[in-house]
């Protein structure tokens, strides 16, 4: 029995189709990222979990039951939101236990519920204060106690960090891990922030156009991009893109004038290619004087941008920009001429026309 | 499993749309439908008594036997003549002493809200209470006339109250000191609404005040602008009250409205006459509603 | 003034104070202050007058202030007076205009803010389509709709009585009001009303318990804009209200000024006052709420 199941889910706006014959199962327990650019429609997902908003066609399951077309609060969720979407006119307390007064829960198991998520997320002294008294990170604290106190298996995150600061956004975000490994409920999270994706989930959906580009670890999907736009879209900065074709029966790959050997690839069979790309994340090329054993290719230094821990160098490559991440070694001047060594084992190569990962 | 059916759509959020019927219920009644029975009963020769069913209608059609009449009637032709003469200074004025006085409020001056509050207050009165004060102020025996007559100047005259000829000029003025505080209150949060960096860029460039004013701001403001106009226009086809409590519509018929003219014959057994004059100032504000239909229509159809 | 000339001696930085004295701004004082003077000559007579006795009006000019004030004129004009055929003063307008104002305004507010509810939270087509031709049909004028609400007021059984009143004024603000309406409860934020209806909050606990509380500011400026657009009404009195409730407004124009022939200028501006008293007291108490409501209900629509 899957946790969430979604099953053939499709939302139009009138003509306009926002989600597109979609399907997602999470299992128990699991922490599912929906990631993607806005208005690729991973909020409007979370919105359809919750009830928030009525589907065109499909199901929804959650905990073995069809919710589809039950009401928000009786789905068995908790929702946690950007804005924290605290009543202002109610104190904590009275946030908290709102929800629970009107499921008409009595006033002991009201007190206890409150009590449990007060000491687990470190509230017990702010419960009377009202909303407009607590910082951001208080603010959000609450926001998931009053998920918390519902007592759900399922917990929905839209974007909860968004509206923090850098520091207290990381700050949270190893908070709520620590809480689903405390908790272990499923937990659905919405964001665009890959960081916070790679770092809290065990699967991350990438979203495009209203659909699952790819729905896999965070490993594969860093490491095995399934298309172009998921290879482009995670990582920072962004893989480099060589446009060329595939040579020889798929041994190898031509790109401009040069010829790269492809028998390290670690992927499915090539084959004789007219138009592909190959994909190199910025820390699977080296930086080489000379040229040096396998393959590699020639560049010109254009910027070297030292970012502390490391070097950003930017090259020039047949007219392309290229992106390397270095150690940092004393800079290289501009004009430098240096031969780059490709990590073929785990580039990824796509093909042009389908924009498919090979 | 338990298979679920889609819910009916149209009982999702039942209360929701429950809620919600009243107002349903005044639209569809009130405003459409009387304003479907009003034009449709003005081809028909009813007096007194309403009629519904398409058979009544059909009995009683005249076709435009009610519009051939009207505008044969000398009391109309002088209503809708000061309807228009009303209209037109009204709106005038009241956009040009409301964008002026928001000019002089926009310049950063100290006590705005003491001219503010000056500027608005007649517009919190009711058009009988401006109509009674102004009644007595433009009184020729007691009011202006007789000050100024009193300070020496013994010929001067200002009769306009009682001369039929200027009577409906009465009006204007009276309505002018009423409602041109609420245009000058929109504009002013029309000029408001521009963005500082336009004055900032226009002064960069060293192009006069008056200039920006006029060749910047002002087309800028022109969707609001025109909001402005048909509101106030719209509002001057409404006209009663105010010339009531004034002049009473004289002397004669002198400063006589639409509005007096359709409430008499709605009134006094004459339905279908008055019902055919409504559907002249229907028309008349359908005309003047053109200008907005078109600034937010084109806004959705942009954006 | 000395907050601003220390605050400029410790920090130059701001924008340099505007010379009160230079001669463009000489200008723009003058023509405020002639035509502030223009605007409040009307109130001034009004005072004025009706403090004078009938000699004082005769002999003197309107615009000269009486010496010998008295409130004679006021009292008659409250108890005294003859409205048509009674000459009981506007004492029974008076209380038919609270009467007629006080549900009223409850009714249309709460009509109103019901469908600007639904209209910004719980939107479906039928209604938003409905809302389109309300906001239209709230130019229309009011004679198109006058016999047809005779006939609609007759058909309910409530012509001629308060409860029509109350039912054309619900009509006749319900375009303004909830377009007021909407517009607040679309500007929350709507992650707040999410979060209720995952809290398993319905329709109507969503607006009492977490709308409703964080909206005093909407319900003051359409309490402020209904009381004194109701109060000022004389067309929907006279028609719907019946000659035993009709409002103040009525009974000023109604007012007999003529006491063996001599006009009481002084008892009709007295009642002139009286009758602009009430939303002029709330206009002056609330000047702020009273510009964004008209502001608001003009410029966003």
């Amino acid at each position: 029995m899957h946790s969430v199941s979604v099953k053939n889910l499709s939302l139009n706006f009138g003509a306009v189709s926002v989600l597109k014959t979609m399907n997602l199962d999470v299992e128990e327990g699991e922490f599912v990222v929906l990631l993607g650019p806005s208005g690729c429609g991973k909020s409007t997902l979370l919105n359809c979990l919750a009830g928030l908003l009525d589907i065109s066609a499909g199901e929804i399951w959650i905990k073995g039951k069809n919710v589809t077309w039950a009401e928000p609060s009786e789905r068995g969720i908790g929702m946690v939101f950007q804005s924290y979407a605290l009543y202002p006119q109610m104190t904590v307390r009275g946030n908290l236990t709102f929800g629970l007064t009107i499921a008409g829960l009595p006033k002991d198991e009201i007190e206890k519920r409150v009590a449990r998520a007060a000491e687990i997320l470190q509230i017990g002294p702010l419960l009377d204060r009202k909303p407009g008294a607590l910082s951001g990170g208080q603010r959000q604290r609450v926001a998931i106690g009053r998920a918390l106190v519902r007592d759900v298996d399922v917990f929905l995150f839209d974007e909860p960090l968004s509206n923090l600061d850098a520091k207290l956004r990381s700050e949270l975000r190893v908070e709520i891990k620590r809480l689903h490994n405390q908790l272990g409920n499923t937990m659905v999270y919405v964001t665009h922030d890959q960081i916070e994706a790679l770092t809290l989930a065990d699967r991350i959906a990438v979203m495009k156009g209203g659909v699952i580009q790819q729905l896999a670890d965070p490993h594969t999907i860093y490491n095995k991009p399934t298309n172009l736009f998921v290879a482009g879209f995670i990582g920072s900065p962004t893989m480099n893109f060589l446009h060329g074709k595939a040579i020889d029966g798929g041994t190898a790959f031509q790109f401009g004038d040069h010829r790269i050997d492809l028998s390290g690839y670690d992927g499915g069979a090539v084959g004789n290619r007219e138009a592909a790309v190959l994909g190199l994340r910025p820390e699977h090329i080296t930086v080489h004087a000379t040229a040096p054993a396998g393959p590699s290719l020639p560049a010109e230094v254009e910027i070297d941008e030292n970012l502390g821990a490391d070097s950003l160098l930017w090259l020039k490559l047949d007219g392309q920009s290229v992106c390397v991440r270095v150690p940092v070694e004393g800079r290289l001047p501009s004009g430098t001429k240096v031969h780059l060594g490709l990590d073929i084992a785990k580039a990824s190569l796509f093909d042009a026309a389908s924009e498919q990962r090979i | 499993m338990s298979e679920v059916k889609r819910p009916n759509p149209l009982f999702r959020n039942l209360t929701a749309k429950l809620a919600a019927s009243p107002m349903i219920f005044i639209v569809l009644v009130v405003f459409i439908g009387s304003t479907i029975w009003t034009v449709a009963s003005s081809f028909t020769g009813i007096k007194t008594l309403p009629i519904f069913t398409p058979q009544e209608f059909y009995d009683n059609w005249v076709g435009w036997d009610q519009y051939v009449r009207l505008w044969n009637t000398p009391r109309w032709i002088t209503s809708i003549t000061n309807l228009a003469i009303y209209g037109v200074l009204y709106s005038g004025f009241a956009f040009i002493i409301g964008f002026l006085l928001a000019v002089l409020m926009d310049q950063k001056i100290r006590a705005e809200g003491v001219f503010r509050t000056i500027y608005l207050y007649p517009f919190a009165l009711s058009f009988i209470v401006t109509g009674k004060v102004w009644a007595w102020i433009l009184n020729p025996a007691f009011g202006l006339e007789k000050t100024v007559r009193d300070l020496g100047w013994a010929s001067f005259s200002f009769d306009w109250l009682t001369n039929r000829d200027m009577s409906i000029y009465t009006v204007v003025i009276a309505g002018l000191w009423q409602g041109s505080g609420l245009v000058m209150a929109l504009m002013l949060a029309g000029l408001r609404s521009i963005d500082d960096e336009i004055w900032h860029a226009a002064r960069v460039d060293g192009i006069p005040k008056w200039r920006t004013y006029l060749q910047i701001v002002v087309p800028m403001m022109r969707p609001v602008m025109i909001t402005i106009f048909v509101i106030v226009a719209s509002g001057s086809v409404r006209v009663y009250d105010l010339v009531l409590a004034l002049t009473q519509g004289g002397p004669g018929n002198s400063s006589q409205v639409p509005s007096m003219y359709i409430y008499e014959k709605l009134f006094v057994g004459a339905l279908a006459q008055g019902t055919a004059a409504s559907s002249v100032l229907l028309l008349a504000t359908a005309i003047i509603l053109v200008p907005w239909i078109i600034v937010e229509f084109g806004k959705k159809s942009r954006s | 003034m000395t907050a601003m000339s220390s605050a400029s001696t410790v920090t130059p930085n701001g924008a340099k104070p505007k010379p009160m004295f230079a001669p463009g701004r000489v200008l723009i004082y003058t023509l405020l202050i002639v035509t502030s003077i223009y605007y409040l000559i009307p109130l001034y007579v009004m005072v004025i007058t009706s403090l004078k006795d009938l000699d004082q009006i005769r002999e003197g000019n309107i615009f000269i202030p009486t010496m010998k004030p008295t409130f004679d004129a006021w009292i008659k004009a409250w108890s005294a007076a003859c409205t048509g055929l009674n000459c009981t003063g506007l004492a029974p307008g008076f209380w038919n205009s609270v009467f007629i104002t006080i549900p009223s305004v409850i009714v249309s507010i709460a009509v109103a803010s019901i469908s600007g509810y639904t209209l910004a939270n719980w939107p479906f087509k039928f209604a938003e389509w409905c809302f389109t031709i309300l906001l239209v049909g709230s130019f229309i004028p009011y004679q198109v709709f006058l016999y047809p609400l005779v006939i609609i007021t007759r058909e309910m059984g409530i012509y001629s009585t308060l409860y029509a009143v109350i039912f054309v004024h619900t009509v006749f603000g319900l375009p303004i009001l909830t377009l007021l309406f909407r517009n607040y409860f679309a500007s929350l934020p709507e992650e707040l009303f999410k979060a209720a209806r995952v809290d398993g909050a319905g329709y109507w606990r969503i607006f009492f318990n977490v709308l409703m509380p964080m909206s005093l500011p909407i319900f003051s400026v359409a309490v402020i804009l209904q009381v004194t657009g109701i109060w000022n009404d004389f067309l929907f009195g006279v028609i719907y209200a019946g000659p035993t409730n009709y409002p103040m407004t009525v009974q000023l124009n109604n007012i007999v000024n003529s006491l063996q022939g001599v006009k009481e200028y002084n008892v009709e501006m007295a009642a002139t006052i009286l009758t602009g008293l009430v939303p002029l007291t709330i206009y002056f108490l609330s000047g702020k709420y009273f510009v964004r409501g008209i502001a608001a209900g003009a410029v966003k629509g």
